[in-house]
């Protein structure tokens, strides 16, 4: 098989069994396990298939480019070490799938588990196999998220919820700082390359950046370990079920921290730095958690504490600076994932069989499953380190190391070997507890289940790998010699220290701390008998500090009262302040921006002043500025006057030299109008009840005031310096000179907007049909609030007189309204209708084009809504403003992408002369069914928005039910909004 | 001729400043209209004011900046103007929804409590 496809089998395989899993039937255990197997052998089958290549000292790449500018590539490498855990992965992963198959009951949505054991499979997989740094953080942070959702998969009890959440804060951050500090070794290297990090190490190390990188990438490796000070989340992330924690906190997820730390050892060990941070958390976790095991009343806590211990010691190993240490970590590694995994199974048969995890109420189970209980000794004696058992080497090589440890500072070393005794004593006695507690002594009494033997397969796994203890501890050389000897080559290269892997190496100083702690163990045990049996909760001098209530204190300061306060401090959740605060912050950045150039009028003499313009914009000033003080009380004045000022602004254009911007300015003027017109009805009544007005009031208003004056004259005076100076013109001359020679029109506004920047105005069509459905669905969900004004009293005249005659029916002469205007408004829609298609013809080359187009057509459709309601416009009108939406946006990226037939980029457009009889060489552009694109999506999305809100006047007669409207005809109605609020409270 | 523009400028720009920081909705809807007149007529400006450009080409003629007008402008403020219809539609929408629902024209939803 190519390396290349085994690499991404390995990866994406599990990724697929995941989905696969997640979509069978909710209760499908045993085809949900049987897939998981499959995908679990499968994989152990590729890291098998992959050991002739690493055997031989090769590694398997692949690598495909993806932003090779940032040095992001998909790289995939394995190499001995990263083959040892990938089999570690993929072997344990496949006891675990076994056994989960029996732990699980029948009643949990059994293949959502196994899909995220598998996805969890998957992104382990990917964080060895990565051949590039960022790669392995996003992998890393992959790990965490599975391990959240493995966690809390019992999502119905607090204290999964509780547990998994911890876990993902504290190794999610933890692999924040890992992404920041592999960005810095990135930085440090000039490349995310694994290999060429790895050949770096004396770069690396004598860097600034050194620290930093270390700090941060060591935060990452500790807090997922569950090193000192970070262990606390392990011990609750037991909540998940048993086979989660056989799996990812005794094989996987937690060595993932070791794992990265023995990756790098080779570049980043060696130094002080590494030897105080990673020497002393691991020292202090491994006497922390031993010690701590050994009070632990719950079988998983007891184990929980103890791999955190044990963790402590591979890292205590690690942070030594020595090879032969590093070979006994990545030993040890190996060890601990096979006791500790079938330890915990072990735990989770005795819990699935008797009901209970606490040894307080366990014990003489021996007799009621004595095969279970015999492979739970063996394991447990296997991590006290009980000799002719894999234990027992790795810590023999763990005293070697701490006996003979090299560091300047002499205070640690000398502790080192007393208190590897001590902690391994400790590890005497929890296993003792363990095995005693549970297996030993009277008859339980009192349990949840009459606990018997498990079923076979269930037992098998554990089984296995304590076959493989026993195999390991009494042939070390032969069983798992090769595979240790590659991985530590490997991982150390030419490094690599001679060591031997016998089981005895005479008598010796390691052999006597080996017996020490055996027999102290004991003793502690023997001592610590009452002090157990009372029960008590937590272990002795150190009760008081919980890593977890700090925690919980820590959160609840950060994203609760810090948060809060903060937000009272900076936040308010009214407008206006948020408003003014842009405004002011917009002026104060625009006249930092003016002061850092030069500011003042440039050197272009200005043009003279033409009286006629001056009149214009006096009167457009006024208009503006009476919009400003009519749209609170005078709606309806204040929109006349905005359209003043628009129609002040669309003169400008024209007379600036820029009728297409006048054409479509002039046109969106009367949509608008309309549109807001229309709107105008639910608004509340504002009457202005002249009196004295607050003092605050005044302050305030004085205050935005001064901010609008500051704007208006701020800007003011920008676009004069801006229009004495020379306009920028490259852009222009560019335009100007290719528009008829390469888009082949002469509207160089028009062939800038269809054709050279074509995807621009895709984009804003798309925006508009957005915000155009978003109106409509907005206005399909809502009730407008209830008319403001009554029916007029024409109306309600006309009504009347309509139900005093016996000839009329009510509505009849209200109908009539405005018939001769309507007549000629209906003659006129297509003659609109033409000057619409005219503007879309000629656009390429005159004054027009889509955008102008559509809003014409737009509005001959809307006037005859005006003019004959709404239900006879739609009855006599087939309109579908969401087809023209559709068919405007097909349309532009369908002749976007024709280019590609052409192979040519997205929107190149295309051109010829046409020879049309009688009219001579007419220029065809691709860019004019671009055109028909805008058009039509114009058209679209103004009608759409325009009716929907015609809609809503529908619906408010609807709202009222017939016979009210007739009663309201007679009789004066109640004006319905009361809702007159005191003016001057702004 | 540029000092009118500008003065025309900083009148709309204060107009619609200051409805923008009124509490009223319409009022909010009427400033930012205003707005965004001033904000295109700006961009427009850049160009340079020129009166008698020639809008459109000769055919068959490359373009001159002598001759004619600054169309970069022109092309920006084109959609400039229809999407701020857009804008202005939805933003209405969403006032008569929030006084539909709300039962007050006020831009938080509710009268400000003094």
């Amino acid at each position: 098989m190519p390396d290349a496809l085994l690499l991404i089998a390995a990866v994406g395989l599990p990724f697929i069994g995941a989905i696969a899993a997640a979509i069978l039937p909710t209760h499908a255990r045993t085809a949900a396990a049987v897939l998981a197997g499959a995908t679990a052998l499968a994989e152990l089958a590729l890291v098998w298939a992959a050991y002739p290549t690493v055997a031989a000292g090769g590694i398997l790449r692949h690598a495909a480019e993806w932003m090779p500018s940032l040095g992001l590539d998909f790289s995939l490498r394995m190499d001995g070490f990263a083959w040892l855990f990938a089999g570690l992965v993929s072997g344990v992963g496949a006891l675990v799938v076994l056994y989960a198959r029996y732990y699980m009951s029948a009643d949990d949505p059994v293949p959502r588990f196994f899909a995220f054991l598998l996805a969890f499979m998957g992104s382990m997989m990917g964080v060895v196999l990565s051949g590039n740094l960022v790669q392995l953080a996003f992998f890393w942070e992959l790990t965490s998220l599975f391990s959240f959702l493995l966690i809390g998969y019992w999502h119905h009890t607090a204290a999964a919820r509780d547990g998994a959440r911890m876990a993902l804060t504290v190794t999610a951050t933890g692999g924040l700082c890992l992404f920041a500090g592999v960005l810095i070794l990135g930085h440090i290297v000039g490349s995310y390359d694994l290999d060429r990090v790895l050949a770096s190490g004396d770069l690396i190390r004598s860097h600034q950046l050194y620290l930093p990188a270390l700090v941060l990438i060591l935060l990452g490796a500790l807090t997922k370990s569950a090193q000192f000070p970070f262990h606390f989340w392990l011990p609750h992330a037991m909540a998940a079920p048993t086979p989660v924690s056989a799996y990812l906190h005794s094989a996987t997820l937690v060595k993932a921290g070791v794992f990265l730390m023995a990756r790098l050892w080779p570049v980043m060990s060696g130094t002080e730095e590494w030897f105080w941070i990673v020497g002393s958390a691991g020292l202090a976790t491994l006497l922390l958690g031993a010690y701590v095991a050994i009070f632990q009343h719950d079988l998983k806590g007891l184990l929980a504490y103890s791999t955190i211990s044990h963790l402590g010691l591979i890292t205590l190993l690690l942070g030594l600076n020595s090879a032969l240490a590093m070979v006994a970590a990545i030993f040890h590694i190996i060890n601990h994932a096979a006791f500790k995994a079938s330890l915990f199974m072990a735990v989770g048969i005795i819990d699935h069989e008797t009901g209970t995890r606490d040894i307080r109420r366990l014990s003489g189970l021996n007799r009621f499953m004595p095969f279970t209980a015999r492979l739970a000794l063996v394991a447990a004696a296997a991590m006290a380190g009980v000799p002719l058992l894999n234990g027992f080497l790795s810590k023999e090589m763990f005293f070697a190391e701490a006996l003979s440890a090299q560091a300047s500072l002499t205070l640690l070393l000398d502790i080192l070997p007393f208190a590897a005794t001590v902690a391994s004593a400790f590890s005497v006695a929890y296993s003792l507890r363990f095995i005693h507690g549970a297996f030993f002594g009277p008859d339980p009494v009192d349990l949840p289940r009459t606990p018997h033997e498990p079923p076979a397969w269930m037992r098998f796994p554990v089984e296995i790998l304590v076959l493989g203890c026993i195999i390991i501890g009494v042939l070390p050389s032969a069983s798992v010699g090769p595979y240790l000897d590659m991985a530590a080559h490997s991982a150390l290269g030419s490094a690599t220290p001679d060591y031997s892997l016998a089981v005895w190496h005479g008598f010796n100083l390691p052999l006597l701390m080996s017996f020490t702690a055996l027999a102290a163990g004991i003793v502690l045990y023997l001592a610590l008998q009452r002090h157990l049996r009372k029960g008590t909760e937590g272990p002795p001098l150190i009760r008081r500090l919980e890593g977890r209530r700090m925690f919980e204190r820590t959160m609840v300061f950060l994203s609760w009262r810090l948060a809060r306060s903060l937000e009272g401090v900076f936040g308010t959740r009214r407008l206006q302040p948020q408003l003014r605060l842009v405004v002011c912050a917009a002026i104060l950045a625009a006249a930092l921006a003016v002061y850092m150039r030069v500011p003042g009028p440039g050197n272009l003499m200005p043009a003279d002043i033409d009286p006629v313009l001056a009149l214009i914009w006096a009167i457009g000033a006024v208009c503006a500025l009476g919009a400003a003080r009519q749209a609170k009380f005078h709606r309806l004045a204040a929109l006349i006057l905005l359209g003043g000022t628009g129609l002040v602004v669309c003169i400008t254009f024209v007379w600036f030299s820029a009728p297409d911007l006048a054409l479509t300015q002039l046109l969106v003027e009367v949509v608008t109008t309309i549109l807001l017109l229309l709107g105008l009805r639910w608004l509340p009544k504002r009457l202005d009840i002249p009196g004295s007005r607050e003092v605050l009031t005044m302050a305030r208003r004085v205050r935005d005031l001064s901010i609008a004056i500051a704007a208006g004259g701020g800007m003011a005076a920008l676009a004069y310096s801006v229009m004495t100076r020379v306009p920028p013109e490259i852009l222009a001359q560019h335009f100007l000179e290719r528009a008829y020679a390469e888009g082949g029109g002469t509207n160089v506004v028009n062939v800038i907007l269809v054709d050279f920047r074509g995807f621009d105005t895709l984009g804003e069509m798309t925006v508009l049909g957005v915000v155009a459905l978003t109106a409509y669905a907005l206005l399909r969900r809502f009730r407008p609030a209830s008319d403001s004004v009554d029916v007029p009293e024409q109306q309600r005249d006309q009504s009347a007189y309509d139900k005093a005659r016996p000839d009329r029916t009510e509505g009849d002469t209200v109908a009539d309204w405005l018939l001769i205007p309507s007549v000629i408004t209906r003659l006129l829609f297509p003659v609109i209708g033409v000057v619409a298609l005219f503007l879309l013809l000629r656009g390429h080359d005159l004054p027009g084009g889509g955008f102008a187009a559509g809003l014409t057509a737009s509005i001959a459709i809307i006037l005859q809504y005006m003019v004959g309601g709404t239900q006879w416009a739609e009855a006599s009108l087939r309109i579908r403003p969401m087809t023209w939406i559709a068919v405007g946006l097909l349309l532009a990226t369908g002749t976007g992408m024709a280019a590609w037939a052409a192979g040519r980029p997205f929107l190149t457009s295309y051109f010829a002369y046409a020879e049309i009889p009688f009219i001579g060489d007419v220029p065809v552009a691709s860019a004019l069914i671009f055109d028909i694109g805008v058009f039509a999506l114009v058209v679209g999305a103004t009608v759409l928005m325009l009716i929907a809100l015609a809609h809503q006047s529908v619906r408010g007669h609807r709202a009222v039910p017939r016979p009210a409207a007739a009663q309201a005809a007679t009789t004066p109605a109640p004006v319905q909004v009361a809702q007159q609020i005191p003016a001057g409270e702004d | 001729m540029e000092i009118i523009v500008a003065l025309g400028i900083g009148v709309l720009t204060g107009s619609g400043v200051w409805l923008l920081l009124r509490p009223r909705t319409f009022q909010v809807i009427i400033g930012l209209s205003l707005l965004s007149y001033a904000v295109n007529l700006f961009i427009f400006s850049t160009g340079g004011l020129r009166t008698a450009a020639a809008p459109v080409l000769e055919r068959g003629v490359p373009g001159d900046l002598a001759v004619q007008a600054d169309p970069v402008p022109q092309a920006l403020v084109l959609t400039a103007i229809v999407i701020g219809f857009a804008t202005t539609a939805l933003f209405l929408v969403l006032l008569l929804a929030a006084r539909g629902l709300t039962g007050t024209d006020h831009v938080d939803g509710k009268e400000q409590q003094r």
